[in-house]
């Protein structure tokens, strides 16, 4: 089994804040960390591994910094690593993103299965996915909860999460398939893995290395264009009530009413 | 190809694109603005610096399509077991709006196998055409032959713009035809406006967990796609004196296909589904015990709303994953969301602050929670949900 | 304070510290209440190679000493005293097969000891045997090629759970101490049972059991070292065992520690926060400068014998003394400082105060140890007037 996870390096959000004089985020000590979805493809990738053998590569697309995410994957069970970093990739959107790394995917070569997260937790936007499915012309499989089991004939048996329950589904590899994190738990890296991998050689791609259209790289090979980036307004001040418990809760009820919101019956005002 | 520069002779090294930069990719050099490899080119250095015009990005761009082919707005009509999905009437909702500025037609792609019924629902919102094809090997959740599909028809139809719901299924459907067309998606959107002198549809998403908002263009490359956030725009209202019409496309051969469903399960509880609901109560690190959810139940159900639920409470095991509410869990937009000892952290808000009205219980009143809300009651969950209950019940 | 570890110590602690506070703490006061082995955690320790780090390579280890064992013990301990038992007491069970150990008995067993696969025990305390170690009863009698083990051992950490015991035996009984022999016995061996589970004050996160030979019949080649050398193999492994025991210390009162900063930064009291209170201030800054005393002579003397300096019964006894009266010491006022909310078993504290008690205690009492120094100490200093 060839196995191929994506994954992005993220600002550790739930430490960004906003700066209230110039209205942007404060990046300062924010971490960088593997997108937590794509951690959860990473544990994936290897679990699978474990039980049907093969390799997982792990690929991620970005400046050269990066490398530290990619050792972290490789302590945690990754084989090979493998980082598209070229200043023309710089500026891409998801178009130019899953076209840059479906031909990483296509230079490492006979690939079963690609794996990432449902969405990186920066950008939230969960398309590069079938994006890098639809490049490599295979079938893609979002949101995936349980990868149930691999069949001699190659057909992959799945649980993909819905709003209202999931699915079962069964398709041919090879296949994209993005994950939530009630796929599994992520172990922790072993010392044995942090060792290996502060030795491992990361291989470093260009866009020389990799058979591509320079003009899809990057902000040139991307049709969206961000023209403007603002904080959301902050909501008006709430009213808080802080006295007597049923007293609040009457207070509530009644603003609420007045906002044309029924709770309940009438009688609740006291 | 694409560049950024800094004009050093107009920089003065004043920093403040240093500031502006939400990614750290420009330094201070000798007082003299440098861009490292971080860059994204987002631009946020170059409204910085209007004042003195320093950093210049240059845009080349692969590929333009021909822009003045492409008309009118089309919306990809989501339907499951027969029924719309509840986005449709939404999306449909911020077409007409946008078409009352663009005076173009509006259309809907629809793909499934007997939606006769449902193209004609689709009219009833006032969508101009509806361009169907009915065939039984078009299953509910075949993404896999419907990118293909999708694309086709629009290639043959060549709308401007084309809009899907921000729903699990819409999301992994249009990245597969933008890709396959070469053109941009913005996905999840929250605002979908005309640009009056340009005519390109601004299109405006949260991101970094609802943290920065950030606008969006697409100016060469057709149609103009975007997944719309669920519950975010009006619905389309129905009418009786439907004029639109239903064009078939049946020429279009349909593949067999690849992903095979094997089984549908509705989740046994009636209070999951998050995406639909109008009320939400959900309960955090405060409900300190999973028999304590019966209390949110309770109050779920007396208003008739769903059950959520912060990371805490689910990685604690409290309550299933399928509940999570936040960046990690699922974003939810309802009427009102009642957060019972949530403590608010960014995580969590990224997934709420959609909601209409939010209503915060919490016994620490320096919870983050209540920067967001719109009313919160400081007190003892344990207290307050009983006695809203109690009042609520009359 | 810096020590200035390596990259790989570096690491080591890191991953550590990464598993108390994602995996430990948030179990350990469920194992407390419980009174349950963490088998889950052992297999995280395992997964993870911590069990790896004072196992030579040759034996599937990374080849460190002492050091590294005591950086893990204390990280471990910092959130729970009595899981991070589960490594020490392992840790206590493997350094006598490390130090006398035959190539056969250490192909046999440290491979395993080292992945977390299997854990050990060391068994010396009976019920009439604590600090008087030479008054012990149990027996192993020279019968052909093999040794049948009699009598019973009290009080034995990781009893139960271990796979392997280094048993303190008299194989001839009219010696005393010099007819003592060390025997490893796998759990499982005929004549090999458990007894009751001790109830426990602290360290409950650990199984504290009996163990009962009777007629147990071992092979001659589990013998460690030679017959007779019992209490030379118990005493060299103490040396090496005693800065964990001082590690584990430690690391419960940095965790006591950091409670009460916290603490007492939250807790407003008169309208302020009562760390503003210089009575608050002095307790915090005395227990910090103890932990970091402790840690200092700890992680030196751990140095030391791994540099492989010739008798350290004495600076060793140090480690133990000094850090679990440390312990004893900042966690009663940890407790102290947390007022009613320390007391009470909902806030981390007071099982801190339980656990620590332990350290003053087992692995030889803090008066055998100081009788130890004392001992030495004279020795020295006969040894250099002449």
């Amino acid at each position: 089994m060839n196995i191929v996870v994506c994954i992005k390096q993220v600002p550790d959000t739930t430490d960004v804040k906003i700066n209230p004089e110039t209205n942007t985020l404060i990046r300062e000590g924010v971490e960088s960390i593997i997108n937590p979805f794509d951690a959860y493809a990473i544990e994936e990738g290897v679990r699978l591994k474990e039980k049907y053998g093969g390799t997982v590569n792990v690929l991620s697309m970005g400046p050269p910094q990066v490398d530290a995410s990619l050792r972290e994957a490789i302590s945690l069970g990754a084989d090979e690593a493998y980082l598209l970093t070229d200043r023309t990739f710089a500026g891409a959107d998801t178009l130019a993103t899953a076209y840059t790394l479906a031909a990483g995917i296509r230079k490492i070569g006979d690939v079963d299965i690609i794996l990432m997260g449902r969405q990186a937790i920066d950008g939230d936007t969960g398309q590069v996915g079938p994006e890098v499915a639809e490049n490599l012309d295979i079938p893609h499989v979002t949101d995936i909860r349980k990868i149930e089991q691999i069949d001699d004939q190659g057909s992959i048996y799945l649980e993909r999460l819905l709003e209202e329950g999931y699915v079962r589904l069964k398709t041919k590899l090879p296949v994209v398939i993005t994950v939530v994190k009630e796929i599994n738990e992520p172990r922790l890296p072993s010392l044995k893995g942090k060792m290996l991998a502060k030795k491992k050689e990361i291989n470093t791609w260009s866009a020389k290395d990799v058979e591509v259209n320079e003009k899809r790289l990057g902000l040139t090979g991307s049709p969206t264009q961000v023209v403007k980036i603002f904080t959301p307004p902050k909501p008006a001040g709430g009213k808080v009530f802080d006295g007597d418990i049923k007293d609040s809760v009457g207070k509530l009820l009644r603003e609420l009413r007045a906002s044309g919101i029924l709770m309940g019956s009438e009688k609740g005002d006291e | 190809m694409s560049s950024i520069e800094v004009i050093f002779d107009k920089c003065i090294g004043c920093g403040l694109c240093v500031k502006a930069c939400p990614f750290a990719a420009i330094e201070l050099v000798d007082k003299k603005a440098v861009i490292n490899e971080k860059c994204t080119y987002c631009g946020a250095c170059v409204d910085a610096c209007k004042k003195y015009q320093a950093i210049v990005i240059t845009r080349h761009t692969f590929e333009k399509h021909d822009v003045t082919q492409y008309k009118g707005i089309c919306v990809y009509a989501e339907h499951r077991h027969g029924k719309l999905s509840s986005v449709v009437a939404e999306i449909i909702g911020a077409a007409l709006k946008l078409k009352n500025i663009l005076k173009v037609p509006t259309s809907a792609i629809l793909l499934g196998h007997n939606v006769k019924p449902l193209a004609e629902e689709i009219l009833s919102y006032g969508v101009d055409e509806v361009w169907m094809i009915d065939n039984p090997k078009i299953g509910d959740f075949a993404e896999d032959i419907q990118a293909g599909l999708v694309t086709q028809v629009i290639l043959e139809k060549k709308p401007e713009i084309f809009l899907g719901g921000g729903t699990i299924f819409g999301r992994s459907l249009l990245p597969k035809v933008a890709s396959n067309i070469g053109t941009g998606l913005t996905a999840d959107c929250t605002e979908l406006e005309i640009d009056p002198e340009t005519k390109l549809l601004k299109q405006t998403r949260p991101a970094f967990g609802g943290n920065i908002m950030a606008t969006i263009l697409c100016q060469y490359h057709r149609p103009q796609m975007a997944t719309v956030r669920h519950k975010v725009m009006k619905e389309a209202a129905k009418t009786d004196s439907t004029q639109g019409k239903i064009i078939e496309m049946n020429h279009i051969p349909v593949p067999d296909p690849v992903i095979e469903v094997l089984e549908f399960v509705q989740e046994e509880s009636e209070t999951v589904n998050l995406a639909d609901a109008d009320f939400i109560i959900s309960g955090g690190r405060g409900i300190k015990d999973p028999k304590n959810f019966a209390l949110i139940q309770e109050l779920a159900k007396a208003v008739g709303g769903a059950v959520g639920a912060s990371r805490a409470a689910v990685d604690a095991g409290w309550i299933p994953y399928s509940h999570q509410v936040g960046q990690t869990g699922k974003t939810v937009n309802p009427k009102i969301y009642i957060a019972c000892g949530i403590s608010g952290a960014i995580q969590h808000l990224a997934g709420m602050k959609g909601s209409d009205i939010i209503i915060a219980i919490n016994s620490d009143p320096e919870a983050p929670i209540f920067d967001v809300a719109h009313f919160g009651i400081v007190g003892d969950l344990f207290e307050v949900v009983p006695e809203l209950l109690k009042q609520i019940n009359g | 304070m810096n020590y200035f570890l390596t990259e790989e110590q570096q690491m080591i602690k890191e991953l550590a510290a990464k598993i108390a506070d994602e995996k430990i703490r948030p179990i350990a006061h469920e194992y407390d209440e419980k009174e349950e082995f963490p088998a889950e955690i052992v297999k995280v320790l395992g997964q993870a190679d911590l069990y790896r780090v004072f196992i030579p390579e040759e034996y599937e280890g990374l080849g460190g000493g002492v050091f590294e064992m005591c950086l893990v013990v204390e990280e471990l301990s910092r959130a729970c005293g009595g899981i991070a038992l589960a490594y020490a007491a392992s840790g206590l069970g493997i350094i006598p097969i490390i130090l006398f150990g035959t190539e056969e008995q250490k192909k046999k067993y440290l491979p395993k000891l080292a992945s977390g696969e299997i854990i050990a025990a060391f068994a010396l305390t009976e019920p009439d045997a604590g600090s008087d170690a030479g008054a012990i009863k149990t027996t192993a009698k020279p019968e052909g090629d093999s040794y049948i083990i009699n009598g019973t051992k009290q009080w034995i950490s990781n009893g139960g759970d271990a796979s392997i015991y280094t048993v303190i035996t008299l194989t001839d009984p009219s010696r005393g101490a010099r007819g003592s022999s060390a025997i490893l016995v796998d759990k499982g061996t005929p004549g090999f049972e458990f007894g009751k589970k001790e109830e426990k004050m602290g360290i409950r996160g650990n199984s504290t059991r009996e163990l009962i030979f009777q007629d147990c019949k071992v092979p001659k080649t589990n013998l460690l070292a030679k017959e007779g050398m019992g209490f030379m193999v118990a005493m060299k492994t103490f040396d090496q065992s005693r800065p964990g025991v001082a590690s584990q210390a430690i690391g419960i009162a940095q965790g006591a520690l950091d409670e009460a900063v916290r603490y007492s930064t939250e807790r407003h009291q008169f309208g302020k926060p009562i760390s503003s209170f210089q009575a608050i201030q002095f307790m915090l800054a005395d227990m910090a400068t103890q932990i970091e005393a402790a840690r200092a002579l700890t992680l030196q003397v751990a140095r030391s014998i791994d540099a492989g300096e010739k008798n350290v019964a004495k600076i060793s006894s140090m480690t133990k003394v000094f850090a679990s009266d440390v312990a004893m010491k900042v966690t009663t006022d940890a407790v102290q400082i947390l007022g009613g909310y320390g007391y009470m078993r909902e806030y981390p504290v007071e099982k801190m105060m339980r656990d620590a008690k332990i350290t003053q205690i087992y692995e030889g009492t803090n008066q055998i140890q100081r009788e130890v120094i004392g001992m030495n100490l004279i020795k020295e200093t006969l040894r250099k007037k002449k």
